[in-house]
């Protein structure tokens, strides 16, 4: 087949992400072509700050050298202009008469500083701040004279400003408006910033109209509205930036403030050109952050490939300040209004400063200054919606507050030495992944994932890893997207796969992945298994459930060990026992040479290091001796832990082993989200850790108090309270009710707390508590999934089901 | 010469799942496709010698059980960024039947 024609103008960041993400998807699709009117590769343009200011090396910001394009048969034009688009041709033509034709044309054209349009604006020693010959032109300056004007106070200037003054020029910032940053920063953060850069021998001239660049050949100085004259040797404009739409208008393209795109990111005249970065206008907007146009490439790199259903929909920013020693955060609408409520932090003392900025119990924006280490955990609160009433007395205090152990500074991810372990799992060190962003350009969590593992495994290490991801890369790391698709097969998310599944009835895995456009065939390991208990959920009577989409645990109905052998644990309800079944189990582990016995910490027996064909005669002793899977190895109901109780405690308030062994017996057998942990605590002395359960019941005298969404795994989360209730019968419905609100509401893998912390507490309690019908409903629901569910599996398989799965076949050979 | 031994019947394996072939010296983990393809591979992942066997399916790629490392069942290498490899045999399918090659050709050549 003869091969495509991409042809890609602007070697810039928008740009060259499009291709690297096409590659990915499909790297034989097209013979491509790219012109850059800079002489260089493709490098980190947000890097120009550091290079500025020599903590970092033009080398060391490069992001694509000439070898990449060879490797990927890239044909490259450095240095060269296009300056003509033919579209009746399909060609572009170049300022040195290079002629090139495409089937598909992508304009990345990025933007230009804008210079202000005073007399003496075309002055030498006038500059932009854009690209590597503005930063080569500012360092020669600084070698030569003294005296720089910086006019702007935004996120460029300070940024340009800071690199000149560590080149030893004494700097002036020159500002139109009475605080900085005024579109990052409300007042007091912007005042607290200027003291700091004061500090550093930073001048300011605020509420300033410059009128005139003076001097002959060279800038000498400027000339401000007031009269005021100031000296200067280099003046540099950094006033904002212009989208470089020059090339499109010329060829008739529909340009507004940017080249007009639709959420494909083709051009709304000509599908077969598209256009993305900074040049482009989406739904109104033209950003100039690299975390949306990384997005914006993503999707245009799915259309070109032909997967067709990626859509574009604007993406939420933030912003940081690249300046070494000032820690700023800031996002959404930090200034409100009079619907908007706001919680504040202040100490000026240390310099610290945090405003967040609340409507309905959900963060619509945030400023912080000084501690930026929550920074991302707000943006993600915001982006999410979450519901934040359940934690507002202590959201300012951060995410540490809230018993997050996985969760660490950025701050304290710089101190660490190289060889500081952060991914325990997988023990890699900060060294090793600080070097794999680096030399391996990572920019998401994903891919240093990947390249490292880190962080890859348990995830509770997920907050160091973006921390130093940010350390590491600066301003252009981009927190998680909002929307997150179920994984990569697929551009949707759990919940509108999930509303999918129910709305319009697809019943079976290729229904689903037909009517949601998968890209891949078969799925992946993880959206088999997700869309495998979303249909059994939503089904539970009519789905056939789907073994080859389960995790080999949930397969073969044991835990897989490091050597391939497996454990064996049966149910014990509510930890109860008879000397009789330990007998039996004692019997069974001697009969099948059970090298080790061990009491778990769920309350009963686990036996290891059973070979996977012995399992099913193993378990048909056991079900013959009347016990049945612990499903000690599913997503699943897991245990429910009990203490002594009223029976014999002198303490207890009523029969929590009694009540305990009631709730196993609704309970068991029930496919979940995630694991699911249950505990009855006799009275608040709370013996059975119930309340880091996911549903925990601590019995008081006058009744049971409910807890629910603990964990005590990985990020200790304690319960939160749900209600209290009178009787035996109504802990049995609430419990039911809730179990099965998770398990139609929480996306696949998600336990109840990181669940409860998403959806917010308030939408639990609506469900359950103050909506009696509703919560009976989720109770018969979960009664009517409950009977084909509380089969036991290893009987089932002791009688010969899926025989085939635990017999190898024996070859003479 | 080439020597194929009949392990088992196509219809025996399932869909996107595996069957152990055990010999007197080795493992061998066969795999079946959505497409019908069948892959033999050493039931032992390049990274921790992980039962591929009881992996997940998809496409021709296997995830392994233990770390979900991914195995291309093609050629037994693992899928970037992992590095390893693990023996494949070679596999056809005639009639209802599957069909291995399980001396590695060369050994046969030196025997
Ligand atoms: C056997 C047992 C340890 C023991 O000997 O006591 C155990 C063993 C394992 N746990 Fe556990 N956990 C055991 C009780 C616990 C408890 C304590 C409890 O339930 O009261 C916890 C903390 C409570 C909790 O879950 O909130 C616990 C938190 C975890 C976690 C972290 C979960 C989290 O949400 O953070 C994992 C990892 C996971 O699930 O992804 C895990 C995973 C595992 C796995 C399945 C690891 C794996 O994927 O292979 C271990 C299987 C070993 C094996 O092959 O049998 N285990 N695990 C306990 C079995 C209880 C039972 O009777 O079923
Ligand atoms: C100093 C600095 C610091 C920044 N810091 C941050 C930050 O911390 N965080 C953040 O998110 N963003 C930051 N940005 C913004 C970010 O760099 C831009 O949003 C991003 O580079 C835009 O990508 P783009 O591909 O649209 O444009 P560019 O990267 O500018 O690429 C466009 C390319 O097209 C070329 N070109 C233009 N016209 C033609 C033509 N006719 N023919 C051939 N080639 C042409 C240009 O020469 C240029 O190389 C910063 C920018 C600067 C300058
Ligand atoms: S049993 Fe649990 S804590 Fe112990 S090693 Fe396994 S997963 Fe870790
Ligand atoms: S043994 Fe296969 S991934 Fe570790």
């Amino acid at each position: 087949m003869l091969k495509q024609q991409l042809v890609l103008i602007g070697n810039g960041m928008a740009g060259v992400r499009t291709l690297e993400e096409l590659l990915k998807l499909a790297p034989e699709h097209y013979q491509i072509t790219v012109f850059g009117e800079e002489p260089y590769g493709n490098y980190n343009r947000i890097m120009l700050s550091p290079v500025l200011a020599s903590e970092k090396t033009i080398e060391q910001i490069m992001l694509n050298d000439d070898d990449w394009y060879a490797a990927n048969h890239i044909t490259l034009h450095k240095g060269k202009r296009v300056e003509q688009i033919n579209r009746a041709r399909r060609q572009v033509i170049a300022t040195d008469g290079t002629i090139a034709h495409y089937d598909r044309l992508i304009i990345a054209t990025g933007s230009n500083p804008f210079m202000l349009p005073v007399p003496g604006a075309n002055k030498r020693g006038v500059l932009g701040f854009r690209d590597i010959h503005h930063v080569h032109q500012m360092l020669q300056a600084s070698s030569q004279y003294k005296k720089a004007i910086v006019i702007g106070g935004g996120l460029l200037g300070l940024e340009a400003a800071n690199g000149l003054l560590k080149q030893g020029m004494d700097v002036s910032v020159v500002h139109i408006n009475d605080t900085l940053m005024e579109r990052q920063l409300d007042k007091p953060a912007a005042k607290l910033l200027q003291q700091s850069l004061e500090a550093r021998g930073m001048k300011f001239l605020l509420q300033a109209n410059t009128a005139e660049i003076l001097g002959d050949e060279r800038v000498t100085g400027v000339r401000f509205k007031d009269g005021l004259e100031v000296e200067a040797d280099l003046v540099v404009m950094a006033v904002g930036i212009k989208p470089n739409i020059a090339l499109a208008q010329s060829t008739g393209l529909h340009c507004e403030r940017g080249i007009v795109v639709n959420d494909t990111m083709q051009t709304i005249t000509d599908p077969k050109i598209y256009a993305i970065g900074e040049c482009v206008q989406h739904r109104g907007i033209a950003y100039g952050l690299v975390a949306p146009l990384f997005e914006q490439a993503k999707v245009a790199a799915n259309h070109l490939a032909q997967f067709g259903i990626a859509r574009y929909q604007g993406t939420v920013t933030s912003t940081k300040l690249k300046v070494t020693g000032i820690e700023l955060f800031s996002a959404g609408d930090f200034i409100g209004n009079d619907k908007t409520e706001e919680i504040v932090f202040k100490d000026a003392g240390v310099g610290t400063y945090k405003k967040i900025v609340l409507q309905d119990n959900q963060i619509k924006g945030a400023v912080l200054y000084g501690d930026t280490v929550d920074g991302s955990w707000y943006f993600q609160l915001m982006k999410d919606g979450t519901d934040i009433s359940a934690f507002r007395d202590t959201l300012l205090f951060g995410q540490a507050h809230l018993g997050d152990s996985g969760h660490n500074p950025e701050t304290r991810v710089a101190t660490l030495a190289d060889s500081a372990e952060i991914c325990g799992c997988n023990g890699v060190c900060k060294g090793d992944i600080a070097k794999a962003i680096t030399e391996k350009k990572l920019f998401t969590l994903d891919e240093v994932r990947a390249h490292t593992k880190a962080s890859a495994s348990c995830g509770s290490c997920t907050g160091l890893v973006e921390s130093l991801l940010a350390h590491t890369v600066g301003g252009e790391y981009s927190a998680t997207p909002k929307t997150k698709p179920l994984c990569k097969c697929t551009d949707f998310t759990h919940d509108e796969i999930r509303q999918g599944i129910v709305k319009y009835e697809l019943k079976t895995m290729p229904a689903v992945r037909n009517h949601f456009e998968w890209k891949t065939p078969d799925g992946c390991a993880p959206c088999r298994n997700a869309l495998n208990y979303y249909l059994l959920c939503a089904f539970p009577n009519e789905y056939e459930d789907d073994p080859q989409s389960r995790f080999i645990n949930e397969r073969a109905h044991g835990n897989i060990q490091k050597d391939g052998t497996y454990s064996v644990v049966p149910r014990m309800f509510g930890g109860l026992c008879t000397s009789q079944q330990l007998r039996d189990i004692a019997d069974i582990a001697d009969k099948y040479h059970v090298p080790e016995i061990k009491v778990t910490g769920g309350q009963r027996i686990d036996m290891f290091g059973i070979p996977k064909e012995r399992l099913p005669s193993m378990w048909k002793d056991l079900s013959e001796a009347g016990f049945v899977s612990g499903h000690a190895y599913g997503k699943a109901l897991r245990t429910v832990k009990t203490c002594v109780g009223s029976k014999w405690c002198r303490f207890g308030t009523q029969d929590s082993t009694g009540l305990g062994v009631q709730l196993e017996e609704l309970t068991w057998g029930s496919w979940m989200p995630h694991k699911f942990k249950i505990a009855v605590s006799g009275c608040p002395r709370n013996c059975a850790e119930a309340t880091i359960k996911d549903f925990g019941v601590v019995c008081v005298d006058s009744g049971y108090e409910l807890h629910v969404g603990g964990n005590g795994g990985i990020k200790v989360r304690v319960t939160d309270l749900l209600c209290k209730v009178e009787t035996e019968e109504q802990v049995k419905e609430y419990c039911g009710a809730f179990t099965q609100f998770y398990r139609e509401d929480a996306h696949y893998l998600e336990r109840t707390a990181p669940w409860i912390e998403r959806v917010g507490l308030e939408k639990i309690k609506q469900a359950i508590v103050e909506n009696a019908p509703n919560r009976q409903a989720l109770y018969d629901r979960f009664l009517v999934s409950q009977v084909p569910a509380q089969v036991d599996p290893w009987k089932q398989i002791a009688d010969g089901a899926h025989a085939d799965e635990f017999a190898p076949i024996a070859i003479e050979a | 010469m080439t020597k194929w031994t009949e392990v088992v019947e196509l219809e025996k394996i399932p869909v996107l799942g595996s069957r152990l072939i055990k010999t007197r010296t080795q493992i061998i983990a066969v795999f079946r496709g959505s497409d019908d393809q069948v892959y033999a591979i050493n039931d032992a992942c390049p990274h921790k010698k992980g039962p591929l066997s009881q992996g997940i399916m998809h496409g021709s790629t296997i995830t392994c059980p233990l770390h979900n490392w991914k195995i291309d069942l093609k050629t037994g290498s693992a899928l970037a960024p992992d590095v390893g490899c693990s023996n494949v045999f070679p596999v056809k399918v005639e009639g209802s039947k599957v069909y291995l090659q399980l001396q590695p050709e060369l050994a046969e050549v030196s025997a």
